[in-house]
């Protein structure tokens, strides 16, 4: 059987809560650096973990790509300890305040350059923009398929797999020939977590810094002047209300919600 | 492309029947075109579509697209996206809203980078400006924000619109729509992705989003020993359970059908109860519309209590047994 390069794309997000979710072996400890308030989005782990097992199960390498300002390093470190054999960090002024179609754009000149790929995947959507877009933009540009909310993966050949893909109580399984562009969803698998030897293996390992000058890209497709989407403006919601508070023993407020509900005509009457 | 003309509104169907989000497009799109004074265009891919096609008419599209074969009985990412792509530059349509359903927004960033133009995700709300741009309005930037998502330059103006925000119009029996047959060349031989089946899963409970009432449970439930405590209330007033995000990371409730807001469900009950919900925006953006909010939260300071009619600064395991055994008294 073939060996398969994937590529995995994280997404570096700004939520430090999740910081606390992973359990991680007092150890490895020395890798959470305070101040930096960047983390592994939960889907772009699901993304890596099945990678990782492709890996296992077929051979061949993981390599994981993630466009992001300087401090992106630390979530392309964790995932090296957790398994990846190689990382690229995409970093650049010119890349900045990019939409989904230019982050795709940059995500896909990355990946052209590491050559033979086979899988690319990616979560279904990252924490903090959850537009779930860049998916299947990385794919048009680099002209392959692209399957999102993706439950379950199945190698059925050299070239070609077959997937189940989510939707609204229900799903659409397809098969699909390599390479192809996957967008994963919560369900596909259990995250592993980080071990002792992955400290070990990451210190072998270093993490490759491409700016625009190592990529082949078109400057008019870059970052907030490449994008075509802009911020018009930003307005705040109004979602005021009255907030009538109810105070008293519990059988009491009970008593009073219960009949200014009635009032308000969403209960009905006794 | 530099201009275009028309509101298109992409029409999913599964299983041959037109989806609700579908006709919820023909509605907000209807506005947009009243807006621009511009043409409501659908356009429907599918396999028999006849009565379909009859359907969009008299739920107010002026034109329908309509591509029929069989390679797009089911949804299927290469073909949908070749089509779509094909017919945008052949018809260029100034405006294209797709639903925010799970094909919807599989379908849609693929054709927007086919046709190199900006994509708006999942509004909740749309307007035009001065010029007759499209204006989507995304909330986010994590505070209590909406931001005004504009395309400045390209055509087709494209945005996703999430499932349940915006109303259909009545029916209009016996409306009809011109009908332009799109030919599809494709064949499955020139694509890459094959599909070899479906399945539908059976509805156990009442969808949350078309529930009366809604009792929804947030991180403060604590555990999943307390959550049958959200259940039970939602049971003494035959409503829906919900959640926010938490809940569902942490198992206690599905994130597919349950979680309420931004990123899930959107929902519109007479009454919704939080337990244990601090206010997000995230997810009071999917209950605002609901007619009567009330809030159960320990900490008097949240959030949630200057977006709720009635508040209770209470730990809710004091409060809903009173409140259930209350109910009792009305629902015999
Ligand atoms: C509130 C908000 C609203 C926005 N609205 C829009 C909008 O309407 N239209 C628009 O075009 N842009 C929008 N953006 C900008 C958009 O979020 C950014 O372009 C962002 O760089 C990528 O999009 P995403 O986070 O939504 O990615 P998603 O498409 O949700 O991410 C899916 C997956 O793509 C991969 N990925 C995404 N970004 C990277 C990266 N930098 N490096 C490596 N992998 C990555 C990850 O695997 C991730 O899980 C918005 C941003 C915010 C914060
Ligand atoms: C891009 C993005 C999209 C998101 N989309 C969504 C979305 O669609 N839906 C969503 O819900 N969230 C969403 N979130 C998450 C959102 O920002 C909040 O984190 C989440 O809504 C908070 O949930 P919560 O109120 O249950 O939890 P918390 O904020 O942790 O609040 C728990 C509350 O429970 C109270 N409490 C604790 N114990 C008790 C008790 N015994 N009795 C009464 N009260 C108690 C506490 O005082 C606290 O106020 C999104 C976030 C991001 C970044």
């Amino acid at each position: 059987m073939k060996e398969l390069h994937s590529v995995v794309c994280i997404k570096p997000v700004p939520d430090q809560r999740f910081w606390d979710k992973i359990s991680l072996d007092p150890k490895t400890q020395t890798l959470r650096r305070a101040g930096i308030p960047v983390a592994l989005g939960p889907l772009d782990l699901n993304a890596l973990e099945e990678a990782l097992r492709i890996k296992e199960s077929r051979g061949g390498k993981v390599t994981v790509v993630s466009m992001g300002p300087p401090g992106t390093e630390e979530i392309l470190e964790w995932a090296i300890v957790l398994g990846a054999d190689e990382a690229v960090l995409l970093s650049d002024r010119a890349f900045a305040g990019a939409d989904t179609l230019a982050t795709a754009y940059v995500l896909a000149s990355g990946i052209k350059k590491l050559g033979d790929v086979d899988l690319v995947f990616l979560g279904n959507e990252s924490l903090d923009g959850s537009t779930g877009q860049v998916g299947p933009q990385v794919a048009e540009f680099l002209g392959m398929s692209h399957l999102t909310h993706i439950t379950k993966i199945d190698l059925t050949g050299d070239n070609k797999l077959e997937a189940k893909f989510r939707i609204e109580f229900g799903s659409i399984d397809v098969e699909v020939k390599t390479p192809v562009v996957i967008a994963v969803d919560k369900e596909i698998n259990e995250p592993r977590l980080a071990n002792i030897w992955g400290a070990v293996w990451a210190q072998e390992r270093k993490i490759n810094c491409w700016s625009i000058n190592d990529v082949e890209v078109d400057r008019d497709k870059l970052g907030l002047s490449g994008s075509p989407t802009q911020v018009a403006g930003v307005t705040t919601i109004e979602l005021k209300r009255k907030g009538e508070m109810l105070t008293g023993e519990p059988a009491d407020i009970a008593r009073q919600l219960v009949k200014k509900l009635q009032t308000d005509k969403v209960l009905p009457e006794a | 492309m530099k201009e275009g003309k028309g509101v298109w509104v992409f029409i999913e169907q599964r299983g041959g029947k037109v989806s609700e989000v579908g006709l919820e497009l023909l509605g907000i799109g209807r506005e947009l075109a009243g807006k621009v004074n511009e043409k409501l265009e659908a356009v429907l891919f599918g396999y028999q579509t006849g009565s379909m096609v009859d359907e969009l008419g008299a739920y107010g599209a002026d034109t329908v697209y309509v591509a029929d074969d069989p390679l797009l009985e089911v949804y299927n990412s290469d073909a949908y996206a070749v089509l779509m792509q094909e017919l945008i530059e052949q018809y260029k349509p100034g405006m294209m809203i797709v639903g925010a359903s799970n094909i919807g927004s599989d379908l849609a960033p693929r054709v927007a980078a086919k046709v190199n133009t900006g994509l708006s995700a999942h509004c909740i709300g749309f307007d035009v400006d001065e010029h007759g741009k499209l204006l989507g309005k995304v909330p986010g930037f994590g505070g209590a924000v909406m931001a005004d998502i504009i395309c400045p330059e390209d055509y087709p103006q494209m945005a996703t619109a999430r499932p349940g925000f915006f109303q259909k119009l009545e029916r209009v029996e016996g409306r009809k729509a011109d009908v332009v047959k799109v030919e599809v060349k494709l064949r499955q031989e020139d694509i890459n992705i094959k599909v070899l089946g479906t399945s539908k899963e059976e509805l156990t409970a009442r969808p949350v989003e078309s529930a009366d009432v809604v009792v929804a449970g947030g991180f403060g439930i604590g555990g999943e020993e307390n959550w049958k405590l959200v259940e039970e209330l939602a049971d003494a007033l035959n409503g829906s359970v919900g959640a926010t995000r938490p809940p569902c990371d942490e198992g206690w409730a599905d994130l597919e059908s349950q979680m309420i807001g931004q990123s899930g469900k959107t929902v519109r009950p007479s009454l919704y109860i939080g337990l244990g919900v601090s206010g997000a925006v995230h997810h009071l953006v999917g209950i605002q519309d609901s007619k009567v909010i009330v809030a159960i939260n320990k900490d008097s300071k949240a959030p949630i209590f200057e977006a709720a009619d009635y508040g209770i600064a209470a730990d809710f395991r004091q409060i809903v047994p009173s409140l259930i055994e209350e109910l009792k008294s009305i629902t015999g």
